[in-house]
Order: C-alpha cells, then sequence, then structure tokens
C-alpha cells in the first residue's frame, strides 16, 4: 500500500483528509519545501545520508527488546519493545528532525523555529540546531514549559530560545499557532521544522516519512531476533507522528494488527482526554493547516483537552491515521491516566525500563490485550521516549514522598543563595 | 459581476481612497462593537469586515488574538455573530463583510453558512487561511448568492500565482502590504508600491491595501497606488485607549 502515492487523487490528501489550509502569504514558501522534500525523497542518496547521520549521531538502529518477565508475569502473549527511547536526546522525535535539517541545509536556510508541547521536539530540534548551526527559537506552551522544565533547560543550554506561549490553553496546539505567526513573517531565512505528522502537506507525509525509519528496523528485527512478525503492534498518538514511524512498517502485513493509543486522560466526555478517535467527542474540522478530526464545539472553536502526558494532549491528529481508522486498518484505543500510572510502575518493576508517560499508553494498552493473548503471540510495542524528563510530573502521580522532600530541600537551599 | 465590485467602483469616483474598518464580534462587547459602528458611520467608512472570533486565529496579530479569545470566554457564538451582523446591515449604509477562519464556516457546513451570511446582508467574505486551491466550491456557492469571495494578494506571491489569485476573485482585492501579521506598523514605501503595481497587473478589481495602515500618511499613499485602506488593529488600539473620545480623535487625524 503505497499512502502517498497521489496520482489517483488529489496531492496531500488521505481519503478526505488532510490538504493544505495556510494564508496565501506561504503558498510560495509550501510550494518550494514541496519540491525540496520531493526531490529529497527521489533521491537514494539522501536517505543514505540520513541513515548515516542517524547511525553515527543518535545510536540507530535502536534496538527490539524482549520482555521475559512481564511475558512471564501476565502469562499471554510475548512482548516486545522498540526502543526509540536509547536515541540521543531520548525519543524517536529526532528522526524526524535530523531529516529536515538535511532538508534545511538543501534550502539554504538559516533560521529554523519549532513549536514543542512535551518538550522532547524542541530538545531534539535545540540539538540539531546546535550541530547544524542554525539560529533556532522553540514556542512552547506557557503551562508546558511549567510541567517540562528539565526539557526547557536542555534547550536553552543548547543555545536555543525557548518563548512561553501565553495565549489560548498555553499547550501545544497554542506553540502551533505562534510558529506558524512566526514563519509567515520570517519564511525567506527560515524553516518551521514541525514535530509531529500534522499541519499542512507536505508535513503529515514527510514527517512520516523520516519516522519510517522505526518500522522499517522494527520488522527486521522481529524477523530476526523474534521469530516472526508480531500479531498486534501498539504505538502511542498524540499528533501520530511515532505511530505513522512503526505501522508504516508493517502496512503490508495484512495479519498484523495495527493499535493507536490515545490520550484518555480523564475518561470520556468533552474536555477530560485528548482522544480524537477512540472517544466519540471529536468531528472533521480544518483548523492548522489540515483537514482532520479536532476536538471541537458546534461552532467551530476547539475544545480543552487534558492528559497527564504533554505530548499528547493535542485536539487533532494525522490525517493519514484517520483514513487508515476508517478504512479500518488501524484501531484505536484510548488510555486513561490512572492506567498509564499504573502501566508505568509495572514497566519499572519488572523490567527495569522507564517509558515516557506519552509510551506508557501504548505499554497500557499492550498490556491489558497481552494478557489476553496466547503465549504464542507477539506484542510489539513503541517505546517513543524514555521517561526521565517527566520526573516531576511522575513524582506526583507516584506521591513519592522522598522526591518531594529532595525539592523542597533544594527550594530552601536557591532562597538561602538569593537572600545571602 | 458582484454589487459589491458596483458599489465600490461608483463610490471610488467621489473620493481619492475608500476606507474599510474591522471589529471583532463581542469584543469588547457587542455595545461597543456598535458604538464604535456608530463612529466609523459619521467618518462615511465604505465597509466594515466583521470579525467572527476562532480559537486558532493563527493569521492575526497579539492585539486581535487576545480579542477574539476574549470574544468567545465571553460566551459569542457564531448564531450572535449572524444576529449581530443582520442589525448592522439594517441600520447602517456601508457594506458590511463577513472575515473569520475557515473552520467556522465548515464547520457550519458551506451552503448552510454562506445562506445565512446573504440573509443577514453581508457583501462577501474574507477567510484568510483558506486558500483558492481549497475553496473553488465556496466560491462558487457565495458568487450564486451574490457574496464576494475576496482573495488575499502577498508580497511573497508570483505574477504567475497573482493571475490565478485574480481568475477566483471578486468585490476588491485584499493586498497584503507586508509579511507577518496584523497589527506591526508598514513603510509605506517603493517595496509596497512596486508590488500594488504587480496586482494592480493582475487585475482590474478595486485593491484594498491592508497590514499596518494607522496614519494619515498611509491613506495620502493608498490613494495614489490603490483604491481602498484597510484599519485593523490602529482602531481597535484607540478604542482600548479611550472608547469613543480617543477612536474619534483617530479617526479625524488619520482622515484629515
Ligand atoms: C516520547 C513521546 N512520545 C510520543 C509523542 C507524541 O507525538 P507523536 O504522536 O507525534 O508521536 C511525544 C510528543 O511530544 C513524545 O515526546
Amino acid at each position: 500500500m503505497n499512502l502517498f502515492d497521489f496520482t489517483d487523487g488529489r496531492e496531500g490528501y488521505y481519503g478526505e483528509y488532510g490538504g493544505t489550509f495556510l494564508p496565501e502569504i506561504l503558498h510560495t514558501t509550501i510550494e518550494e519545501l514541496k519540491l525540496e522534500f520531493r526531490k529529497a525523497k527521489e533521491d537514494p542518496a539522501f536517505w543514505q545520508e540520513f541513515l548515516q547521520l542517524m547511525q553515527s549521531y543518535s545510536g540507530r538502529p535502536t534496538p527490539v527488546s524482549y520482555l521475559e518477565n512481564l511475558s512471564k508475569k501476565l502469562g499471554g502473549a510475548q512482548i516486545y519493545v522498540k526502543r526509540e527511547d536509547l536515541n540521543h536526546t531520548g525519543s524517536h522525535k529526532i528522526n524526524n528532525v535530523m531529516g529536515q535539517g538535511l532538508l534545511v541545509k538543501r534550502m539554504g536556510k538559516t533560521r529554523i523555529i519549532a513549536e514543542t508541547g512535551a518538550g522532547q521536539h524542541g530538545y531534539a530540534t535545540a540539538t540539531m540546531g546546535a550541530r547544524f548551526g542554525f539560529d533556532t527559537k522553540i514556542y512552547m506552551g506557557a503551562h508546558d514549559v511549567a510541567r517540562q522544565r528539565p526539557n526547557v533547560f536542555w534547550m536553552e543550554n543548547m543555545g536555543a530560545e525557548v518563548v512561553a506561549v501565553t495565549d489560548g490553553q498555553q499547550t501545544l496546539k497554542d506553540a502551533i499557532n505562534e510558529c506558524l505567526r512566526d514563519w509567515v513573517t520570517n519564511m525567506d531565512n527560515t524553516h518551521y521544522v514541525l514535530g509531529t505528522a500534522c499541519g499542512p502537506h507536505p508535513f503529515p507525509e514527510m514527517v512520516s516519512w523520516f519516522q519510517s525509519i522505526i518500522g522499517k528496523e522494527a520488522r527486521q528485527q522481529m524477523l530476526d531476533n523474534a521469530g516472526g512478525l508480531p500479531d498486534r503492534i501498539f504505538a502511542c498518538v498524540g499528533g501520530g507522528s511515532n505511530a505513522m514511524g512503526l505501522f508504516q512498517g508493517f502496512l503490508d502485513d495484512e495479519a498484523v494488527e495495527l493499535v493507536g493509543c490515545e490520550a484518555g486522560g480523564l475518561g470520556e466526555g468533552k474536555g477530560n482526554h485528548a482522544s480524537r478517535l477512540a472517544y466519540k467527542d471529536a468531528s472533521v474540522g480544518v483548523a492548522q493547516g489540515m483537514k482532520t478530526y479536532f476536538l471541537q464545539n458546534d461552532d467551530g472553536n476547539m475544545l480543552e483537552t487534558h492528559s497527564v502526558a504533554a505530548g499528547l494532549d493535542y485536539i487533532g491528529v494525522n490525517p493519514v491515521l484517520v483514513h487508515l481508522w476508517e478504512k479500518e486498518r488501524v484501531r484505536f484505543e484510548a488510555v486513561t491516566d490512572d492506567e498509564v500510572t499504573e502501566a508505568l510502575k509495572m514497566a519499572m518493576l519488572t523490567e527495569g525500563i522507564i517509558p515516557a508517560l506519552e509510551s506508557a499508553h501504548g505499554f497500557a494498552q499492550a498490556i491489558k490485550e497481552a494478557a489476553t493473548m496466547k503465549p504464542s503471540e507477539r506484542v510489539l510495542i513503541n517505546m517513543s521516549g524514555r521517561g526521565d524528563k517527566d520526573i516531576f510530573t511522575i513524582a506526583d502521580a507516584l506521591g513519592d514522598e522522598h522526591w518531594k522532600r529532595f525539592i523542597a530541600q533544594k527550594a530552601d537551599e536557591y532562597k538561602a543563595e538569593k537572600e545571602g | 459581476m458582484s454589487s459589491l465590485k458596483t458599489y465600490l467602483t461608483e463610490r471610488r469616483q467621489d473620493k481619492d481612497c475608500l476606507i474599510m474598518t474591522h471589529v471583532v464580534c463581542g469584543y469588547p462587547s457587542f455595545e461597543d462593537n456598535w458604538k464604535e459602528l456608530e463612529i466609523m458611520q459619521q467618518f462615511d467608512v465604505d465597509m466594515v469586515e466583521l470579525q467572527f472570533p476562532f480559537s486558532e486565529p493563527s493569521a492575526d496579530g497579539p492585539l486581535f488574538v487576545k480579542a477574539n479569545q476574549a470574544a468567545i470566554d465571553s460566551g459569542v457564538t457564531v448564531a450572535d455573530c449572524f444576529e449581530f451582523m443582520q442589525k448592522v446591515t439594517a441600520h447602517f449604509s456601508f457594506k458590511v463583510i463577513m472575515m473569520g477562519y475557515y473552520n467556522t464556516v465548515f464547520k457550519t457546513g458551506q451552503e448552510i453558512f454562506l445562506q445565512k451570511l446573504a440573509d443577514a446582508g453581508a457583501a462577501g467574505f474574507i477567510l484568510p487561511d483558506l486558500p483558492v486551491d481549497e475553496a473553488q466550491e465556496l466560491y462558487q456557492i457565495g458568487t450564486q448568492l451574490d457574496l464576494a469571495p475576496i482573495v488575499l494578494m502577498t508580497p511573497t506571491n508570483t505574477d504567475e500565482r497573482l493571475a490565478k489569485l485574480a481568475e477566483s476573485a471578486d468585490g476588491f482585492i485584499y493586498t497584503v502590504a507586508r509579511r507577518g501579521v496584523t497589527g506591526s506598523q508598514t513603510e509605506m514605501d517603493n517595496e509596497v508600491a512596486t508590488f500594488v503595481g504587480r496586482c494592480r497587473q493582475a487585475t482590474d478589481l478595486p485593491l484594498a491595501v491592508g497590514f499596518g495602515v494607522s496614519e494619515k500618511k498611509d491613506i495620502d499613499f493608498i490613494a495614489k497606488h490603490a483604491d481602498i485602506a484597510v484599519i485593523g488593529t490602529a482602531a481597535l488600539r484607540a478604542w482600548e485607549e479611550g472608547k469613543e473620545a480617543a477612536l474619534n480623535a483617530f479617526f479625524k487625524k488619520l482622515l484629515a
């Protein structure tokens, strides 16, 4: 299945979803980007350059780990994990970022901007900016700045300017709006490094292409090391980039079931979660450059969203995934904040791994389903990132008294320093 | 040809520069909007854009972003905006243009939305996030209802693209004087004149110049190179600074 063959349809559309909905002032810029991307995609040397960069700089290929303890404990399917957490900067976001960085060099631009939710994409972009010598500005909702300070710290120390966005809900969608405002002003020297497989065409295709490295590796690793393809694969879905990355490797394997795991937050009901497809609170709309499912009201204004995982706390979803969902190729499930915390604890205690809160959504759903499957079956989870960045949020969720005491003590030290 | 074009062409024969102003529906309140519009009528403005507030106003600058958000937070709905528009067109003599983002139209349903606009007495619509390539169906429905689809031309467009934009347009053309979002000052210089000249080559529709128009000298410039000056943020800023008195003073100085 070639999702990106537009010869019989409209370019940038997947069924009725996708498209390029941008102000006219960006028309020339987006056309230029489409052209450069098309050239790169058709040039085998470009992918080779990308692979080498990812090997030498980010430690690819990332391994697939067999979770023997967890599999035994549940007594169902054998559980495997694709370790995107072992990338440099700790998540899959670096795949897309480095790819776009190579494109920016080709386009001769000198400045990059990016939105970030969890901060993982901003962190990866700051890294790329430092490595390639670009002037870097990161827009981040003020609410996310407050809950993801460790990533802000690293971004700033790698020379990026981090702007806290105080409009709207002060989360990911507002950071995207702010990037668009910067881009319509500075498009001559600036590339917008969009961090997920959303936004106007060609971003959903381009980000999915760079992330497809995950699924390509994972499929081969399952064949080589696990004795066969998985029966089901699980990925968390914020904008949809890590899920698209993994799923593309298995699209043509019809026996492999693809499961997207959304943020169920506090559970069903408008405003309680960020689930666009698994719950029935979203509808089709056009915003942030694309036509897709959005969590919106009857007037088309966006709803509040909630998730313990900042990276999944988003109103819209990748249009390709919506298309695949309608064709019943991808199943969507929602996982609540409470289920996520439990899955995270189990992963840490039984296997000594720390999934990011986003990735833990995939773990939770896989754990639930694996228990009901046969030991001869296999499941694969995309561990899109590592949880170290979430230490503040996780400590709160676990109510860790030792951590709280440590922070209080640090606060006292800083206070004394300031007053002394 | 739309009746908006006829109206503007006729008015332009008696005036050096036509004026289009902007109001965000329900910000600060519909009562304030009404008072602003009374002043605008006194200064004989030719058109007013009524912006339907949207939660993701990504083409707007800080002041309008705040206005959109505050209007939504205070409970302004699409139905309220239509109702207000109806009252405005019944009472005032200037033409009214709907301005907003495409999702507001899409979510209501294209045909229903445009029918409501026509019923409320609008003369056209501006949707800055809907490129002409995605707009053909909507524009056709609009044309049938004598609602002019207002197209934006921008300095980054090639001549070829400007020609394509002209094909879809009616009423007038909104030329965007510079890169960026609404709100900050634009230096009306040779660069803008050259760009407006390129737009003139592409179309015989009246040309409006917008983004950053705030002073008398901008109006003089536009009178010389185009047809319509768009007054957006500057008027709202005046209102925020001192309500009726400040807005009156602003227009007096601007149109002296
Ligand atoms: C670790 C991690 N996983 C997943 C996501 C969700 O994004 P996407 O759906 O594009 O993979 C994020 C986003 O910030 C993330 O940081």
